[in-house]
């Protein structure tokens, strides 16, 4: 199955793109796609507790279920709004 | 009215959005970029939003707000791109029958809506350096409640 996957802020400058498509094995998780972009980028676990996924516009956990056409996004701490 | 623009805010849209006949209160907040962080100048400001999902979002704060006060017209705008300083980053109003609870939901949904609505600021400031701004540490322990 394919889903696309975006990614945002910090995220997106750390992986040097904002979004792409990736090909996944049916029944896969959304720690399979944290699996893969450690394979490029080692020290996403460290990230992992400040990062928030969301799957569909709504956040999701690691264990998540995709399906095919899925929407995916990276979400760093979010800091909208303002300071006062 | 539940809005990501890249357009500069227009503050009485929101009040506009919320008026009823039965609304006694209408509290907006305006959030606007300033001059300082902490001391240091800053040059502009970079907001970068995910935008279908942070309107979603804001219609679920707005939810949660009638949940709590039976309030049910909430609006919110918030801008995206590069932002001067003096320029409106973000709009909420809440109308209510009475004051107190108008107050008291426009609070919530502020404070909600920098727990859970996808936005993300860079701060360019006047000394050359640049950073993707992080959370209060006590908003961030609470942003994964939904």
């Amino acid at each position: 199955m394919k889903v696309r996957v975006k990614y945002f802020a910090v995220c997106r400058e750390m992986f040097n793109r904002d979004e792409e498509e990736m090909e996944l094995p049916d029944g896969a998780v959304l720690m399979d796609i944290l699996k893969r972009l450690e394979e490029e980028w080692p020290e996403i676990p460290e990230y992992y507790e400040v990062m928030q996924m969301s799957v569909n516009w709504e956040y999701a956990t690691e264990m998540t279920k995709l399906s095919d056409g899925d929407e995916v996004a990276l979400i760093p701490p979010v800091t909208g709004g303002n300071d006062v | 009215m539940f809005k990501i623009t890249n357009e500069p805010i227009a503050p009485h849209e929101v009040i506009h959005a919320v008026k009823a006949e039965n609304a006694g209160a209408i509290v907006p907040f305006l959030g606007i970029v300033r001059d300082n962080t902490g001391g240091r100048k800053v040059s502009y400001l970079e907001y970068e939003a995910y935008p279908p999902m942070a309107e979603k979002k804001m219609a679920e704060i707005a939810r949660e707000i009638y949940d709590k006060w039976g309030l049910d017209r909430v609006a919110m705008i918030h801008r995206v791109g590069r932002l001067k300083i003096g320029e409106v980053s973000v709009a909420v109003a809440v109308a209510a029958p009475h004051r107190k609870d108008g107050f008291e939901a426009c609070k919530y949904a502020m404070d909600r809506l920098k727990q859970i609505v996808p936005i993300w600021k860079r701060e360019v400031w006047k000394d050359g350096g640049e950073e993707w701004v992080k959370p209060d540490p006590v908003f961030f322990n609470q942003s994964a409640e939904t």
